[in-house]
Formats: structure tokens, C-alpha cells, sequence
């Protein structure tokens, strides 16, 4: 079985702070924006390199929304930053209209996803965003799992035209996907070949479906795991080639089950290969505060419950 | 024919053109949209400086925003009849398959619209983020933007409002269509809110009255003399004093017609009192 080695622990904010920093040297029609987060959202070294074209809009979210849609008329290509709930459930309707709708070349930033943003609690930690976002009509919906994938995505997405939903967290997480990787939206990838089951895992939750697939090999469980950093649009043959193959299927994220990844693949495999499945998410629930480990054990988001819910799936088969 | 007399007849065209699209569908918003035929004629044909035909970034051109979205048959008949789409397309207003939606969008591809409007309060922070993109564009033009004064219940346009003077964006001018009038009432019954003109200064904006907003020299004198105040530092309001539902008598000073269309008999009236000029689409 394929190991992944963690380079050394880091967090995907700090992914996407190094990506803009590269936009900013690499091409001058890139603006960011943020709402009074700059240290939270790594953005300090794109600010001191390009002055200009960053604008701190103040606590005021809703404004920095419809500034970005403006922006973008005139050719800048706007990344907004600030944490996910305001990102989206403070500011849903001026991304529905102004930028969705509108169709706005806006790319929305959101660092602070999920529990595992820590003591801040429930108030923070947005567990909707992923099913608020991927409901916008044309919006695309991206939860890179570390540090290198977050900052080959935030590049990527300045080539991509359209508005964008970039998830990304607060904790130093395992760094563990090459350095240099090339970033293709839509575009799932298989982190370990498997007979018996699919793990389809998407963010902080794709190093604990590789450390579940270690624990199960010993167990004699060969467990395929796919990385699926894009949820819209959904790598929909990567599924399905996958659980052709193995026959049941666990969905894994750092969001609510009602609205997240693990929906969007019941809805591909429903219509096109009927598979028994297993939800890693919250449950219908709020955070709390606490430590991100503990947070992520309490609401079963770690490889102990990928792990379980693997045994459980099989014996569905 | 002297041009103010030209301008006259595009406004009373206007207003049929108006009158006649939300009859035949019947719905819209007639109100509003009377309110401020002068505004879109005086802006569209004196005080823009635009480019031939139409793309959505704008640049080396002024541009205008609608935030109250809701006033589209005004917008798009003075849109038409400036030659951004065939001005039969207004037998499409709201029907099935239209680039004329019920409220401007630019999904459908209509040229002349650069952003949706409809749910309100959000043109201004859009308008500021155009008049950003024109400075760092080293573009000289000027960035308009209209908003209903109900419309300033929103909360967000108060954002956009400290943002604009704080950080200097004056090649902006949104302008308040103040006709006191929203859909349950007077703005003073509903929620009044004081001296607006008090509150954009205290957000640190140029403020400009047209006191005859529906007087069509003066809101091009008027609209000319917030254009000179561009370019100093602040960002200019432009107080827009208007008579919902101007041009058609039963329908003027009330929030009655807000968002009602006339039926037959009634279109005739307003039709009669607007005879044609440059011919009905």
C-alpha cells in the first residue's frame, strides 16, 4: 500500500497566504480583499508586496461582497478573505446575487471551517458552508486537504474564470501531498488503490481516511482512498469506477452530513450505481468549543470513525 | 429642435414605453420608474461618457449601476432607445425566455446590465468596487449609481457608505431617489429615517440637492454640477427629489402604484397624457 509521509505539520491558511503571495508576484490583475482578518488569513506578505491592490474593507462583510463583484468589472480578479461563516452564511445573499448570479469572477477565501477551528466555538464554526455554497447555481466548491494542496489550488483558481468557494482551516494539520503538484478543479485523486472499499474524503479529513486505510491494512481491509478537493463540480467517474470496484463506499468531511460531500455522492451513486454508504460528518449538530482533536473525536470526524464506519459499510455489501 | 426639447420627447417616450410594458404583462414596477425617467434620459443621453457598443469591463467609459432594481422598465427602455438592444424587445419584459427579466441581471446576457439587482441594498458597495477597479486602471471615468431612499433601510449601504469616504473613492456619485414612498407606505410612516442628507455627511460625503428631480434641465444642471464635484476626495451623494409615478396623474404621490400595473382603461389615461413622439416600440 502506498504510504504518505507527513512533510511536517502546517495549516492550509498558511497554504493559501503562500498561494496569493505567489498570485501577487505572478499576475497584476489580482485584488484581495479582507474584513479585519489579515493575520488569521496569512495575507500579510501579498499585502506588503502589493499595497495596492489590497483593500481592507473593515468589519463589514456584506460590502466586502459586493466591492469584490464590483472589482471584478474593469478585470481585477477579487479573493476576499475572512473566516468561512462569514463567507457565506452572513453574506449568502450578496453572493447569491452579486456574485453568483451575476456571474462574478470573485474567488470567496474562507480559513476557520469546520469544529476544528478550536475554543472560538460553535459561533465560528460553520458546519453549512460547503451545502450553502454548492447550492449557488455556477458556484464551484473547493476544500483542499493540507498545505501544499491549498496553495496549488489558490493558484489555480486565479486561471479559472468564474466564482469560486475556496474552505480551508485554522490548525496545523499533516503536509503531506508534493510540493509542486499541479491543481486541476473537478479533478479527484486517488491516494491509495483498494479492493474493499472506498474512502472519498475531502479537507482535514483526507490524512485521517490515510491513516484509517494503514490502520484497516492491518486488519486485512485493502481500503481505496480518493481525495476530493473539488465537491462541485463532483469527480463523478472517479466515484463510480471506484465503487464498481469495491462495492461500498464511506464519505468523509469536516461538515454536516445534511448538505455536504457525502450527499452529493449518494446523488451520484443513487442514479448510476446504487452502493451502500456511510457518513463521516456532524450529525444535524452544532460545535463547541475545545481543542481541535478533541472536537474532532467527540464528533467523530477522526480515523477511528472512518475506520468503524468502513467495517460497518462492508458488512452492508 | 433645440436638445432640451429633444430630451423632453425621449422622457414622455420613456413613459409610454414605460405605461405600455407593464400593462401588458401586468406587473412591474410603473412608480418608481416614472419617478425617474428624467434621471435615466438626462444621465444616458448629457452626462455619460460612453463607449460604442458594449462589453462588461467597462474600461475608458462611465458607468452606471441600478440598485433598485425593481425600476427595470425605466432602465430598459432608456437602455434600448441609447441603441444597447432593439427597442422591440420591450414587447418582452417578463415574459418566458427574455433577457428582460423582472429585475436586471446580466445572466441572460442583456447588453448594458453589468450586475443583477433586485434584492436591495447592494449596488453601492458593487459601484464602489467598479470605481476602485477604474483607479487602479488608471481610468478617468466616472462611476453612477441610483438607489431608491426606502432602499437605504438596508443596512449594507451603510458599510458602503463609511467604506467610500474613508478610502476616497470620489469618481463616484450614487444618487437617492428620494420620492418618499415604499411599498407599505410613506418612508416616514414606515421607517423614517431623519435627514438623509445629514447622514451622508456625517458619513463624510459630498451631498447635492436636485430639488426638482423630475424637471429635466435641472437634473442635467444638477447632475453636471455633481460631476464637478468629482475627483476631490469624497465620494458625491446626489439627493433626488422626485414625484413617484410622475407623468400620469392618478398614480402621482402615492405608493399606490409601486409595484401595480394599469389596467386598460387606465393605460389609456396615461397614454393620453403622454402622447407619442418617437414612436412606440
Amino acid at each position: 500500500m502506498k504510504k504518505y509521509i507527513d512533510q511536517g505539520k502546517n495549516d492550509t491558511r498558511s497554504g493559501f497566504g503562500a498561494g496569493l503571495t505567489e498570485l501577487g508576484r505572478t499576475n497584476p490583475n489580482v485584488v484581495a480583499l479582507c474584513a479585519d482578518l489579515i493575520g488569521s488569513l496569512k495575507m500579510d506578505q501579498f499585502i506588503e508586496e502589493n499595497p495596492e491592490r489590497f483593500f481592507q474593507i473593515g468589519i463589514a462583510e456584506a460590502n466586502m461582497m459586493g466591492i469584490a463583484a464590483g472589482l471584478t468589472i474593469g478585470g481585477k480578479i477579487p479573493f476576499t478573505g475572512t473566516f468561512a461563516n462569514f463567507s457565506t452564511g452572513r453574506v449568502y445573499d450578496q453572493i447569491r446575487q452579486s456574485i453568483a448570479y451575476s456571474g462574478k469572477n470573485v474567488k470567496i477565501c474562507a480559513s476557520h471551517a469546520g469544529v476544528t477551528l478550536g475554543e472560538d466555538g460553535a459561533t465560528h464554526q460553520i458546519l453549512e458552508d460547503i451545502g450553502l455554497m454548492k447550492m449557488l447555481p455556477g458556484m464551484v466548491v473547493i476544500n483542499p486537504c493540507d498545505y501544499n494542496q491549498t496553495k496549488a489550488a489558490t493558484i489555480a483558481i486565479a486561471a479559472y474564470e468564474g466564482p469560486v468557494y475556496l474552505r480551508f482551516g485554522r490548525p496545523k494539520v499533516a503536509n503531506f501531498t508534493p510540493p509542486d503538484q499541479k491543481f486541476e478543479i473537478g479533478k479527484a485523486l486517488h491516494l491509495i488503490e483498494g479492493t474493499d472499499v472506498t474512502i472519498v474524503a475531502t479537507g482535514h479529513l483526507v490524512w485521517e481516511a490515510l491513516v484509517a486505510a494503514e490502520n484497516l491494512e492491518k486488519q486485512g481491509i485493502s481500503a481505496e482512498v480518493i481525495n476530493i478537493h473539488t465537491i462541485k463540480p463532483l469527480d463523478v467517474n472517479a466515484i463510480i469506477s471506484s465503487v464498481k470496484k469495491t462495492g461500498c463506499i464511506v464519505t468523509a468531511e469536516e461538515h454536516n452530513i445534511l448538505g455536504g460531500l457525502g450527499e452529493s455522492v449518494a446523488r451520484v451513486l443513487a442514479t448510476n450505481q446504487p452502493t451502500p454508504q456511510e457518513f463521516i460528518g456532524t450529525n444535524d449538530t452544532f460545535g463547541e468549543s475545545g481543542t481541535p482533536a478533541q472536537l474532532m473525536d467527540k464528533y467523530g470526524l477522526d480515523n477511528k470513525a472512518i475506520e468503524n464506519a468502513v467495517i460497518k459499510v462492508i458488512k452492508r455489501k | 429642435m433645440p436638445r432640451l426639447e429633444e430630451l423632453q420627447d425621449l422622457t414622455t417616450q420613456v413613459r409610454r414605453d414605460i405605461l405600455r410594458m407593464v400593462h401588458k404583462v401586468n406587473s412591474g414596477h410603473p412608480g418608481g420608474s416614472l419617478g425617474c425617467a428624467e434621471f435615466f434620459v438626462a444621465l444616458y443621453n448629457e452626462l455619460m461618457e460612453l463607449n460604442e457598443g458594449f462589453d462588461m469591463d467597462g474600461n475608458g467609459e462611465d458607468l452606471f449601476f441600478l440598485s433598485n432594481g425593481h425600476i427595470s422598465p425605466v432602465y430598459y427602455s432608456v437602455l434600448a432607445r441609447s441603441g444597447y438592444f432593439p427597442i422591440d424587445e420591450l414587447n418582452t419584459f417578463r415574459l418566458i425566455n427574455s433577457r428582460l427579466q423582472g429585475h436586471p441581471t446580466t445572466h441572460e446576457g442583456l447588453p448594458g446590465i453589468r450586475i443583477a439587482s433586485g434584492s436591495l441594498g447592494q449596488g453601492m458597495s458593487v459601484a464602489i468596487g467598479a470605481a476602485l477597479a477604474k483607479k487602479l486602471n488608471k481610468d478617468n471615468h466616472i462611476v453612477y449609481s441610483l438607489h431608491g431612499d426606502g432602499e437605504l433601510q438596508e443596512g449594507q449601504n451603510w458599510e458602503a457608505m463609511m467604506y467610500a469616504s474613508a478610502n476616497k473613492v470620489d469618481n463616484l456619485i450614487s444618487t437617492i431617489d428620494l420620492n418618499g414612498q415604499q411599498i407599505d407606505g410613506s418612508t416616514d410612516k414606515v421607517l423614517p429615517m431623519g435627514s438623509i442628507r445629514a447622514k451622508f455627511e456625517a458619513f463624510g460625503w459630498d451631498v447635492l440637492d436636485i430639488k426638482e428631480g423630475n424637471n429635466l434641465e435641472a437634473v442635467v444642471d444638477g447632475l453636471k454640477k455633481a460631476k464637478s464635484m468629482t475627483g476631490k476626495g469624497k465620494p458625491v451623494c446626489v439627493l433626488l427629489h422626485t414625484i413617484m409615478g410622475n407623468g400620469v396623474d392618478f398614480m402621482m404621490h402615492t405608493h399606490a402604484w409601486h409595484g401595480k400595473a394599469p389596467n386598460d382603461e387606465q393605460l389609456e389615461i396615461g397614454l393620453a397624457q403622454n402622447p407619442e413622439t418617437l414612436g412606440d416600440y
